[in-house]
């Protein structure tokens, strides 16, 4: 089979796929083309709404794709922007804030490991367990009028960042969305090409399988669920220190069940996820573009929209997806 | 002393204890290279657990194991794995939607200079097993998508791929169709040619006497004898296992057919991929005989029976149950009509295996007094008739209010026995009603059905085990491709005339 067969066949496949991302393309090049300022900085925006999402999503696959489902994800966002940020306001470092963002959605991620592996609690209430914990923790420590130590600069990259459109868009950001755009595809390379990926796919699938090969489904599901937390909370990271450059009260707002949402709408995979992330990000940046265009319609109903377009488009195309079949069993040894 | 370095595994003394069980009482077992060595016992006789126990799944409580002279300590699937010790389960361990390859190299991965996966050099490797022992098998094939005859070589292919020299086998053909079965011999002897030995754990006495080397039997977790097949016979390994005097031929007396029961007219079905799977069937069952439909799996036995019992709706043709027409009538009004339904996989379509034997006992009648009342349950009643059910039908079971899933293969079947023929039965289904079942169950099994058929009930048995259809029908239908091809006689015709149509050779031909 040659190169050119290969893409038709691929685009046959991908039929829906193709037709939306060609829609898209088509409404993004004429919009840019009767208001080139606006479409920028929606298109900016569409990126940096995704970026939490897309980090939120890539936890969820994670763990999923080692049988463990994590519903707790809002909650290690959450404890992650509230420790992010209080070491941005106290010790003022950026990138230590950063660190500890990542570890602190480590140890959610190996608090939620411990209860569904080690002792099989229902991975349901053991992720509601996070959330409750999450915003209560952050919640009483959370002080008023605390100035935060600012937020992660933009980086241009160089000479990509004069492309029109693209290096606005693409090359014009902060650090933590960089990182998003590279683990969406680092991950997918690890997932679906290394030795990690095959091991972890197969404990979520067939754990019992894994383990007559003599893999340790136990510790590959700790490891998975103590990495995702990891990107979790670099999801956390991203909304106080990146985002908003401090902390509120349940700051996530629900981003971490969106992020959910998008993982199922992209098949748990992190292609698809990203593609899911991107166009809640599209939708939601368009939503405030209305609201601030003066349309008369109450704003609640214009707030609606992203969650309603992503749902209508991704349920009505994407066809039947179809979970790790492990999910939310926990394994048990024999003898 | 030649005949002692032969001996490749040496199992002595192996003791295995669960909970109010002894497992393994003091197994010894000796194993040469090159041979199929049976281990013949009834379902809980203790197999399994002492092939875990082989394959470092459990630790035996007392006992040693040597391999190739040596003591060695298997404490995980590593340790056997690395010891040459190789296992195909029962249930086999193939991750559905990965490929072929990535089975195979699951737990030994190669890996490409860069780190990832090596698919090509593993695919290649796979090529090279196939050829060697001819076991033929696409390397880049979805698992989910071959039949289970091939999932079955790849999971030997995985053993061979990883060098193992003992292969355990734990039931291997429970699953597979006789022509699958015989595939399968042909590959045990291709490896054992090439030195490796075989471990064949099975309950199947023909099977036992065609192909193994050695047989072991075992009951109650205690090895009863061992022999070889030119010493014994199938009537004599029956009662090693079993315990007692076992029949192997069902004693039938003359059918006497009455009425026209079930009418089926030119029937037409389809699966969820639109291919037809029934292609114009027609037949009649009366009552009082057992129309046994023959044919190798997949031939559109299973829709014909889910269009029968209105699980699936017909394309075409018409069903007619006693006068009526039932061809787009609902479960519940066939049910009601008098129709018992012996599904084939009694796990899926039979059971709630979360329900307990007593709410199983009652899923086709609790809706009606006096088990349920004003749209309210009735426990009380349902456990009294479950308690009698148990009596009546020998199920054995702790309570009537044990979990069903937690009960042997046999148990189970005599659940969905006891619930389907507790009511006067007009027509009974049975979808291979003995699969996967020792002998002492599969007796059972088949005295009911001819009890149903004494009582009067038509009986319509699908079955791809050719003894048993030849065994128990009156009158037997051959299906080939969704067709019927032949309704013969059972008593003027054969094993071989059935098995010749069931694999699709015509009449004219076969006379030819």
């Amino acid at each position: 089979m040659n190169a050119s067969t290969r893409i038709v066949e691929f685009l046959k496949k991908r039929r829906v796929l193709t037709i939306l991302s060609a829609i898209i393309v088509i409404a993004i090049a004429w919009s840019y083309n009767n208001n080139p300022v606006v479409t920028q900085a929606v298109l900016a925006s569409a990126l940096r709404h995704s970026t939490p999402i897309v980090l939120g999503a890539l936890c969820g696959l994670i763990c999923e794709r080692s049988g463990i489902v994590n519903i707790g994800i809002e909650g290690q966002m959450l404890i992650a922007a509230f420790t992010s940020f209080l070491v941005s306001a106290f010790v003022g470092n950026l990138l230590l804030a950063v660190l500890v963002g990542i570890l602190t959605g480590m140890i959610a991620g190996l608090l939620l490991a411990f209860m569904s592996v080690t002792l099989k609690v229902d991975q349901i209430i053991g992720g509601t367990v996070i959330n409750i914990l999450a915003l209560g923790i952050t919640g009483f420590f959370y002080q008023q009028g605390l100035a935060g130590g600012g937020k992660l600069p933009i980086i241009p990259l160089g000479p990509l960042a004069d492309i029109p459109l693209l290096g606005r868009v693409l090359f014009t950001n902060p650090p933590i969305t960089y990182s998003a755009l590279i683990l969406v595809f680092l991950v997918h390379f690890m997932l679906f090409h290394t030795r990690w990926g095959l091991r972890t796919r197969s404990v979520g699938e067939h754990p019992r399988a894994a383990d007559t090969v003599g893999i340790n489904v136990f510790l590959t599901r700790y490891i998975n669920v103590i990495i995702a937390g990891g990107i979790g909370g670099l999801a956390g990271a991203f909304l106080s220190i990146e985002s908003v450059g401090s902390f509120e009260r349940a700051m996530t707002n629900g981003r971490g069940f969106v992020a959910l949402a998008v993982m199922i709408f992209g098949k748990w995979t992190p292609l698809g996820a990203w593609g899911a992330g991107l166009l809640f990000g599209l939708t939601s940046a368009i939503q405030t573009q209305i609201q601030f265009g003066g349309i008369t319609i109450p704003h609640q109903f214009v707030g609606m929209l992203p969650y309603i377009i992503t749902i209508v488009v991704l349920a009505g195309f994407v066809g039947r997806s179809r979970p790790p079949a492990a999910e939310g069993v926990p394994y048990e040894k024999e003898g | 002393m030649a005949k002692e370095n032969n001996v490749v595994l040496e199992v002595r003394n192996i003791t295995k204890r669960f909970p109010g069980v002894l497992a393994n009482d003091d197994i010894d077992l000796k194993l040469n290279r090159g041979e199929i060595h049976a281990i013949l016992g009834e379902n809980g006789a203790g197999k399994t657990t002492l092939m875990n126990v082989l394959y470092g799944l459990y630790q035996p409580d007392e006992g040693e194991i040597f391999i190739q002279g040596k003591k060695v300590a298997i404490h995980s699937p590593n340790d056997a794995i690395n010891a040459g010790v190789g296992m195909v389960h029962q249930h086999f361990m193939l991750v559905p939607v990965f490929t072929v390859t990535e089975n195979v190299m699951l737990g030994k991965e190669v890996l490409t200079p860069i780190s990832t996966l090596d698919k090509g050099k593993v695919a290649d490797e796979i090529r090279a097993i196939s050829q060697q022992y001819q076991l033929s098998v696409d390397p880049d094939a979805l698992i989910e998508e071959l039949p289970v005859g091939v999932q079955q070589r790849v999971e030997i292919i995985k053993l061979l791929y990883r060098q193992a020299s003992i292969l355990i086998l734990d039931e291997p053909t429970a699953v597979l169709t006789p022509q699958e079965a015989d595939e399968l011999f042909k590959i045990m002897h291709s490896l054992t040619g090439r030195g490796k030995s075989i471990i064949f754990i099975t309950h199947k006495l023909k099977e036992v006497l065609k192909i193994a080397d050695h047989v072991t039997v075992i009951r109650q977790g205690k090895v009863v004898g061992t022999t070889t097949p030119d010493k014994t016979n199938e009537s004599q390994l029956a009662s090693m296992m079993v315990g007692r005097d076992v029949l192997l031929n069902v004693k039938k007396g003359i059918s006497k057919p009455g009425d026209v029961v079930l009418q089926v007219n030119n029937l037409r079905v389809v699966d969820s991929r639109a291919h037809t799977q029934v292609d114009g069937v027609s037949l009649d069952v009366h009552a009082g005989e057992i129309l046994g439909i023959a044919g190798v799996q997949g031939n559109g036995q299973t829709e014909l029976v889910e269009a029968l019992t209105g699980l699936k709706q017909p394309v075409g043709g018409r069903i007619t149950l006693l006068g009526e027409d039932v061809t787009k009538a609902n479960p519940r009004r066939i049910t009601e009509l008098g129709t018992a339904h012996i599904p084939e996989d009694r796990q899926r379509d039979g059971l709630v295996l979360p329900y307990t034997v007593a709410n199983n006992l009652v899923l086709n009648t609790y809706y009606r007094q006096p088990f349920s009342k004003g749209g309210v349950l009735r426990h009380d009643a349902i456990l009294q008739m479950a308690r009698k059910e148990i009596r009546d039908f020998d199920i054995r079971t702790p309570s009537a209010s044990t979990i069903a899933g937690s009960l042997s293969g046999g148990n189970q079947q005599k659940v969905i026995v006891a619930r389907e023929l507790s009511r006067t039965v007009k027509l009974l289904i049975a979808s291979q009603p003995t699969r996967g079942l020792d002998v002492g169950s599969i007796e059972y099994i088949h005295k009911r059905l001819i009890e149903s058929r004494d009582a009067g009930a038509a009986v319509l048995l699908v079955s791809s085990e050719l003894d048993e259809i030849m065994q128990l029908s009156d009158r037997i239908a051959v299906m080939f491709r969704g067709k019927i091809v032949d309704i013969l006689d059972a008593k003027s015709t054969n094993r071989r005339e059935v098995g010749l149509l069931m694999a699709g050779v015509a009449r004219e031909k076969q006379a030819a």
